[in-house]
C-alpha cells in the first residue's frame, strides 16, 4: 500500500513543508472499499504462495469473488452514509478520501460501484472450467508455446490461478483512477490497473504467440503513453506549482495565475490528455486495441473492455470537469477532432473485419467515441450520461464477449477445440443454438443502440446532451456513425440466422453455472437498463456533481 | 373544458351507476370472448362453438334490452350515461396533453343501435347456424361473426372518437374476413382486398377528422368536442366534417367509395345481410348523426352530405334496375337507402331522427330479404341469377311471405315499417332549406321511391311470381325452420316496427336527448299531397315492374338482353370500377413504378454507393493496423504532435 501513503499530501505541501513529511489524514470508511479490494489481491498472493495447488484455483475463485463483494457493498454503505459527500470543500479540504490524494465523491462512488459489479460478472466468465478442463488461461505461462514443458504443464493439469490476484490488483487500480485527485495519485492508479492487464493479456490458453504479441505491445504501447501521462503531469506542474487537480483549476482561473507559462499548461493538457484517451482507445490512440482485443483471452477482453473503460472515462471526466474547466475553449476543440475521428475510425474500419473478437474491438472504439461527446457537453447532464452510458455498455459488452468463449472449432472427439471467432464460422448459428443466437443478438441491438436496450438509452442520453452542449457536430457525426455501425452489427445477426451453416467445424460448448449466471445478469441488465432506464438514469444524475 | 349544453336540449353526461350500466362492457365483451373461445381454442370447439357463439350474442342482447329498460325508466335529462373504462392515452399534461379515456356512452343512440346489432345479429347468427352447416369452416365463421358484433358494439357505444376508431377498424377487418370467407375463390379474396382498400380510403379520412378534432379542441371524446362545436371556427368544423364524411362514405359505400359493397357480396350471404345490409355500412350514418354538432357548425359540409345521399340514393337505384344477380340487385339498394339516411343526415336535427330510424327499419326490412335471397339460394342450388328463377312464390311459401313483407316496407306502401320512415325523409327533404333545395332534394328522393319500388318489384316479381324459368336439376324447397324462423321474425318487424316507432311520436322523443329534437319544417308542398303523390308514384313503378315481370303475359328472357345504353351502363355499376381504373388504379401504378425505379436506380444507388465508398475507405484505413510495435507507435506518436500543435493553434 506503500503508494497510496506516500501519494496521500501533495507534492506541493510537501515542498512547502521543507521536508518534513506530515501524517495523511485518512477518513478509512470513505477508502474502505478499495482497501478491502486491493486487501484480497494480496491474500490472493498469499493464497498462491501457501496453498497447496489442487485447491488453489476454487478459494482463489472464492476470495476474489468475496473481495468484489464486500467491496461493492462498502461501496454502496458510503454512497448511503453520504456523510463524506455532503462536505463540499475547497482546496482538499474536509473531504472523504485521504486528504488531498483521493476524492470519494458521488461519481467516483458510482464508477467504482459499475467497475466492482462488472469485475464480478467477468471473474465469473474467468473462472469458467466447464467447457475446457484448464479453463480459458494457459497452464503455465513461463513455458515456451509448443515446448515439451508447455505440453507437459498441460498434461499435469497445472492453473494460472496468479489471474485472479492480478484481476483484484488490476480492479483496485480502477477504482482508485477516477477517485485520484491529483495527477501523480492517478498516475499511480494507472500503472497499478495497467501492469496487472498488460500481463493477463498474454496467459491465453490457445493461440499463446497471438496472446503473447498482443501482451508486448498493450505493454510497450501502454509503456509509452504513460510517459506522456507523466510529462504531462510534469508541465502542469510547472505551469501551476502543484499536481492537484482543484489547484490546477485555480492557477487556470485566477487572476494571479501565472504568466508567461500558458505553453507549459497547454502542452501539459495536451500529452495528460494522450495518456488518458490512449486508455479509453480514442482515435489516434487506438491502434493497440483490435490487436489486444484480440489475442488476449477472451474473458479478459471482455473485462478490459468494460472496466477499463470506465476507470479511464472516469479519469478524463474528472480531470476535465476539475482541473481543466478553466482552460477548456483551449482543449476543447482539440478533443472534438479526437471524437470525431474515434466515432468515424470505429465505425468504418469495423466493417471490413472479419473476426468478431475484432469487430467487437473497432465498436468499442466507435462507443468511446460517443462517450466523448457526452463529456465534451460540459454539463451535469453530459456526466450522467457518460456514466449511464459506460455501465450499460460495460455489460453489454462482458455479455458479449463471454459469449464468444461458448463458440468452438470441433475439437477431437468429445473435446472442444479453441475459439471460433471467424464471423463465417458464426454462420447459421441461429438455427443450431437458437439461446446463445438469440442472446448474442440481444448484446448486438444494444451496441447499434436499438430502443428497449441499454445502447439506445446510452446514446440518446449523450447525444442529447451533446446537443444541449452546443455539440450538434458530434450528435451528428455520432448518429451517422452509429448507423455505419448498425450496418456490422446487424450484418453478424443477418449471418447468425439467414446464412447456412458452414458445418460442423463449429460448435456451441454447453457453459457452466458461472458464466450462465454472468451472461444472464449482462443479458438482464441490458433489457432492464432499456425498458426502465429510469431507476439508474435517476442515480447517475444523483451523482454527476464532482468535488473538487 | 366543461361541457357547453345548448339551451338544455343536450343532456349532460351523468355517470353511469347501477349494475346493468356499470357492466355494460359486457356487452362488448360477450362476443369478443365468443370470438376468442372460436379463434384459440381451435378444433376442440368445432362441436359446440357456433352454438356457444349464438348463446353470447344473445347474451348481449339481453344485456343490451335490459339496458334500454333501465335508461327508459329515467328522466330524458338523465339519459346519457358516461362509463369510464380505463385511462387509455395518458400522454403529456392533463389539460394540454393527449390524454384519451376508454369509456363507454349509454345513451338512447347508442342503446338503439345496440339493440338493433344485437337482435338482428343473434337472428342472423341463428340462421347462420342452418345455413353455413355443411361448411368445414363452420366455427371461423362464427368468431369472426361475433369478432364483427363486439367491435360494432364497440362503434356504437364508444365516448369518444379514437375508441369509435378502433371498433370502426375492428368492423372493417371482420368485414375483410367474411367477404373473403371463401378465399380460395380468388375473385372472392380480390372482392375483400376491394372493400378493405376503399375502406382505407374513408379510414384515412376519419383519422384526419380525430387529428383535427386534437388539434382544434385537445381532446377527442364526444362530450368535450361536440357541445363546444359552437365556439370553434366555421373552417376548422367544415374541414372536420368533410372528413368524417370521407369515412362515412367509405365505411357506408357512399359516392365515391361505393364501388366495393357489389363486389362484397362475395361474402357467405349471412354476413350480406348483417354487415353489409343491416349494421355496418349504416355505421357512417351514424357517425354524421353523432357528430351532428359539428355538421350544424359547417352549413357547406352539411350541404355536401346532402348531396352525397342524394347521388348515392340515385345511382343505387339506377344501378339495382339493371342487375340479374339477386345479391348484387339487393346490394345496390342497400346503397341507395342508405343514400337516402346519409341525405336525411344531412338536414339537421329533425333529419337525424328520420335517419336513425330509417336506419332501423330498414336494418329489419333489408336483413330479412337478404336471408330470403339466401334462402332462395339455399333451394336453388347457390345460383343467384333472377333470370333463373321466377314462380318460387309456390315451392318456398315461407320465403315468399317474408320476402313479400319486406318487399312492402321498403317500397313504403302504408303501413309498412319503410312507409313512416322513408316518407319522413322525403317530407323533411321538401322542408329544409330554401330556394332550390327543397325542390332539388325533395324531388330526388321522391323519384328515388318510385325508381326503387321499380326495382325491387322488379326482382320480387323476377324471382317469385312469373313463369318458371329454373333447370330441371333445380328443386326448389323451402329451408329448414332454423332458417325460417329469424326470417319470420323480421318480417314482423318490416311489418310493424315503423308504425310502432312512429306512432306518438315514441321514437322521435327518445332519441331527443342525442338529437336535440327538431322542429318539423313544413314542406314546400302540403304533405298529405306530397304523401298522396309519393305513394301514386310507388305504386306506379311497382305496376310498370308486374307488367314487364310479373304478370302471366310477361316473359322474361333467360340471357340478358343488349339493353340500352343506360342499362349496360347500369349493369356495369354506371362505370364505378372502370372510372376508379382509370383515374386511380392506372396513375397509381404509373407512381408506384417510377417511384420503384427511383428507388432502385437513385435511392439505392446512393445507398449502394456510400456503402461501396465506407468499405473503400475502410479498407485503405485497415491498412493503418499493420501489426508492427513500432509504426503503432510512430502513429501515436503523430496523434500527440496533431494534439498539441492543436490545442496550441487555438490559442493563436
Amino acid at each position: 500500500m506503500t503508494p497510496l501513503v506516500s501519494a496521500a499530501p501533495s507534492l506541493a505541501d510537501v515542498l512547502t513543508a521543507a521536508g518534513t513529511i506530515p501524517a495523511p489524514k485518512v477518513d478509512y470508511f470513505a477508502v474502505s472499499p478499495l482497501l478491502v479490494v486491493f486487501a484480497a489481491a494480496i491474500v490472493g498472493v498469499m493464497v498462491e504462495a501457501f496453498v497447496p495447488r489442487e485447491s488453489r484455483f476454487r478459494i482463489q475463485v472464492g476470495v476474489a469473488v468475496l473481495g468484489l463483494v464486500a467491496g461493492a457493498a462498502l461501496v454502496g454503505a458510503v454512497a448511503v452514509d453520504g456523510r463524506v459527500l455532503q462536505t463540499a470543500g475547497s482546496a482538499g479540504a474536509a473531504i472523504g478520501g485521504i486528504v488531498g490524494a483521493v476524492v470519494v465523491d458521488k461519481p467516483a462512488l458510482f464508477l467504482q460501484g459499475s467497475i466492482l459489479v462488472l469485475s464480478l460478472l467477468s471473474v465469473l466468465t474467468m473462472a469458467e472450467r466447464t467447457v475446457e478442463s484448464g479453463g480459458p488461461f494457459t497452464p503455465q505461462a513461463s513455458a515456451v508455446p509448443g515446448s515439451p514443458a508447455e505440453s507437459l504443464a498441460r498434461r499435469a493439469g497445472l492453473v494460472q490461478s496468479e489471474v485472479f490476484p492480478l484481476l483484484m490488483f488490476s480492479v483496485g487500480g480502477m477504482m482508485l483512477f477516477p477517485a485520484a485527485n491529483d495527477l501523480l495519485t492517478m498516475f499511480i492508479a494507472l500503472e497499478v490497473f495497467s501492469l496487472p492487464l498488460y500481463l493477463m493479456c498474454g496467459l491465453a490458453r490457445r493461440r499463446r504467440l497471438l496472446s503473447q504479441e498482443a501482451s508486448l505491445k498493450y505493454f510497450l504501447l501502454g509503456a509509452f503513453s504513460s510517459a506522456f501521462f507523466l510529462y504531462g503531469t510534469a508541465l502542469l506542474y510547472g505551469f501551476a506549482g502543484s499536481v492537484r487537480l482543484f489547484d490546477i483549476a485555480q492557477a487556470i482561473s485566477g487572476d494571479s495565475g501565472p504568466v508567461g507559462k500558458d505553453p507549459l499548461l497547454l502542452l501539459g493538457i495536451a500529452l495528460l490528455a494522450v495518456g488518458l484517451l490512449f486508455k479509453v482507445g480514442a482515435a489516434p490512440f487506438h491502434i493497440w486495441t483490435p490487436d489486444v482485443y484480440q489475442g488476449a483471452p477472451t474473458p479478459v477482453t471482455g473485462f478490459m473492455a468494460a472496466c477499463t473503460k470506465i476507470a479511464a472515462f472516469g479519469a478524463l471526466l474528472r480531470v476535465s470537469y476539475v482541473a481543466l474547466p478553466g482552460a477548456r475553449w483551449d482543449w476543447t476543440p482539440a478533443l472534438w477532432g479526437v471524437a470525431i475521428l474515434t466515432m468515424v475510425v470505429g465505425a468504418v474500419i469495423a466493417i471490413v473485419q472479419t473476426d468478431v473478437k475484432r469487430m467487437l474491438a473497432y465498436s468499442s472504439i466507435a462507443h468511446a467515441g460517443f462517450i466523448l461527446t457526452g463529456i465534451l457537453a460540459y454539463s451535469r447532464s453530459g456526466v450522467s450520461s457518460v456514466l449511464f452510458y459506460l455501465l450499460a455498455y460495460g455489460f453489454s459488452t462482458v455479455g458479449a464477449f463471454a459469449l464468444v468463449t461458448l463458440v468452438r472449432d470441433a475439437g477431437d472427439g468429445d473435446a472442444v477445440g479453441g475459439e471460433a471467432t471467424h464471423l463465417s464460422q458464426w454462420a447459421g448459428l441461429g438455427r443450431r443454438s437458437p439461446l446463445l443466437a438469440g442472446l448474442f443478438t440481444l448484446f448486438l441491438l444494444a451496441f447499434a443502440g436499438i430502443p428497449l436496450t441499454s445502447g439506445f438509452i446510452g446514446k440518446y442520453a449523450v447525444f442529447s446532451a451533446a446537443v444541449a452542449g452546443g455539440g450538434w457536430v458530434l450528435a451528428l457525426v455520432g448518429v451517422l456513425a452509429s448507423a455505419v455501425a448498425a450496418f456490422f452489427y446487424l450484418r453478424v445477426v443477418v449471418l447468425m440466422y439467414f446464412s447456412e451453416p458452414s458445418g460442423p467445424t463449429t460448435v456451441v460448448a454447453t457453459p457452466g453455472v458461472p458464466v450462465v449466471v454472468a451472461v444472464s445478469v449482462a443479458a438482464f441488465a441490458t433489457l432492464l437498463l432499456g425498458v426502465f432506464p429510469t431507476v439508474v438514469l435517476d442515480l447517475t444524475q444523483g451523482a454527476s456533481a464532482f468535488l473538487p | 373544458m366543461t361541457p357547453l349544453i345548448a339551451e338544455g336540449t343536450r343532456a349532460t353526461a351523468e355517470a353511469a351507476s347501477g349494475t346493468l350500466q356499470t357492466g355494460a362492457w359486457l356487452l362488448v365483451g360477450l362476443p369478443l370472448l365468443g370470438a376468442a373461445v372460436l379463434l384459440l381454442g381451435g378444433r376442440r370447439t368445432n362441436a359446440w362453438g357456433h352454438w356457444l357463439a349464438v348463446a353470447l350474442s344473445w347474451a348481449s342482447f339481453v344485456w343490451g334490452a335490459l339496458l334500454f329498460l333501465d335508461l327508459r325508466g329515467l328522466d330524458a335529462e338523465q339519459r346519457v350515461r358516461n362509463l369510464h373504462l380505463f385511462d387509455w392515452v395518458p400522454a403529456g399534461d392533463k389539460t394540454t396533453g393527449f390524454n384519451v379515456a376508454a369509456g363507454l356512452q349509454l345513451d338512447p343512440l347508442s342503446v338503439a343501435f345496440v339493440l338493433l346489432v344485437t337482435f338482428v345479429g343473434s337472428l342472423i347468427l341463428v340462421y347462420s347456424v342452418a345455413y353455413m352447416e355443411h361448411d368445414p369452416d363452420r366455427r371461423r365463421f362464427f368468431a369472426y361473426l361475433n369478432l364483427f358484433v363486439a367491435s360494432m358494439l364497440l362503434l356504437v357505444l364508444a365516448d369518444n372518437y379514437l375508441l369509435l376508431y378502433v371498433g370502426w377498424e375492428g368492423v372493417g377487418l371482420a368485414s375483410y374476413l367474411l367477404i373473403g370467407f371463401w378465399n380460395h375463390n380468388p375473385a372472392y379474396a380480390a372482392a375483400s382486398k376491394k372493400a378493405f382498400i376503399a375502406n382505407r380510403v374513408g379510414d384515412l379520412g376519419l383519422s384526419i377528422a380525430i387529428m383535427l378534432m386534437f388539434a382544434g379542441f385537445g381532446t377527442v371524446s364526444f362530450a368535450d368536442v361536440l357541445p363546444n362545436a359552437d365556439k370553434a371556427s366555421e373552417g376548422l368544423l367544415t374541414a372536420i366534417g368533410l372528413m368524417l364524411l370521407l369515412g362515412a362514405c367509405g365505411k357506408s359505400a357512399q359516392f365515391p367509395l361505393q364501388s366495393w359493397l357489389g363486389d362484397a357480396m362475395a361474402g357467405p350471404t349471412p354476413v350480406s345481410a348483417l354487415i353489409h345490409a343491416a349494421t355496418m355500412v349504416t355505421a357512417g350514418v351514424y357517425l354524421v348523426v353523432r357528430s351532428g354538432p359539428i355538421f350544424e357548425g359547417a352549413p357547406t359540409a352539411q350541404l355536401v352530405v346532402v348531396i352525397v345521399g342524394a347521388v348515392t340514393l340515385v345511382f343505387g337505384a339506377v344501378v339495382g334496375c339493371a342487375k340479374d344477380d339477386i345479391k348484387k340487385a339487393l346490394a345496390a339498394s342497400t346503397m341507395s337507402q342508405i343514400g337516402y339516411m346519409m341525405l336525411a343526415a344531412g338536414l339537421g336535427p329533425i333529419g337525424y331522427y328520420f335517419a336513425i330510424f330509417h336506419l332501423l327499419t330498414h336494418g329489419f326490412f333489408k336483413a330479412g330479404m337478404f336471408l330470403g335471397a339466401g334462402s332462395v339460394m339455399h333451394g336453388m342450388n347457390d345460383s343467384v341469377d333472377m333470370r333463373r328463377f321466377g314462380g318460387l312464390s309456390t315451392a318456398m311459401v315461407t320465403t315468399y311471405a317474408t320476402f313479400g313483407l319486406g318487399w312492402l316496407a321498403i317500397l313504403g306502401i302504408p303501413p309498412f315499417s319503410g312507409f313512416w320512415s322513408k316518407d319522413g325523409i322525403i317530407e323533411t327533404a321538401f322542408a329544409t332549406g330554401e330556394g332550390w333545395r327543397p325542390w332539388v332534394f325533395g324531388l330526388t328522393a321522391m323519384l328515388g321511391a318510385a325508381v326503387t319500388a321499380f326495382y325491387m318489384s322488379r326482382l320480387f316479381f323476377m324471382t317469385f311470381r312469373g313463369r318458371k324459368r329454373w333447370p330441371e336439376e333445380a328443386h326448389p324447397h323451402e329451408s329448414p325452420a332454423l332458417m325460417t324462423v329469424p326470417m319470420i321474425v323480421l318480417s314482423v318487424g318490416s311489418a310493424a316496427l315503423g308504425f310502432l316507432l312512429w306512432s306518438g311520436s315514441r321514437f322521435e322523443h327518445w332519441l331527443e336527448p342525442v338529437t336535440g329534437g327538431g322542429v318539423e319544417g313544413e314542406p314546400v308542398i302540403p304533405k298529405y299531397l306530397l304523401m298522396a303523390i309519393t305513394v301514386a308514384l310507388v305504386l306506379g313503378g311497382a305496376f310498370f315492374a308486374w307488367s314487364r315481370y310479373g304478370s302471366a303475359a310477361a316473359t322474361v328472357p333467360q340471357e340478358a338482353p343488349r339493353g340500352s345504353l343506360l342499362t349496360r351502363a347500369a349493369r356495369r355499376d354506371l362505370y364505378q370500377d372502370d372510372v376508379n381504373e382509370a383515374l386511380l388504379m392506372r396513375p397509381g401504378q404509373y407512381l408506384t413504378r417510377s417511384l420503384v425505379f427511383v428507388d432502385n436506380r437513385g435511392v439505392d444507388g446512393v445507398v449502394r454507393g456510400v456503402a461501396a465508398g465506407i468499405g473503400g475507405i475502410a479498407g485503405r484505413l485497415r491498412r493503418w493496423q499493420t501489426g508492427f510495435v513500432r509504426s503503432y507507435a510512430t502513429s501515436m506518436l503523430a496523434g500527440v504532435l496533431v494534439v498539441a500543435l492543436g490545442i496550441l493553434a487555438v490559442r493563436v
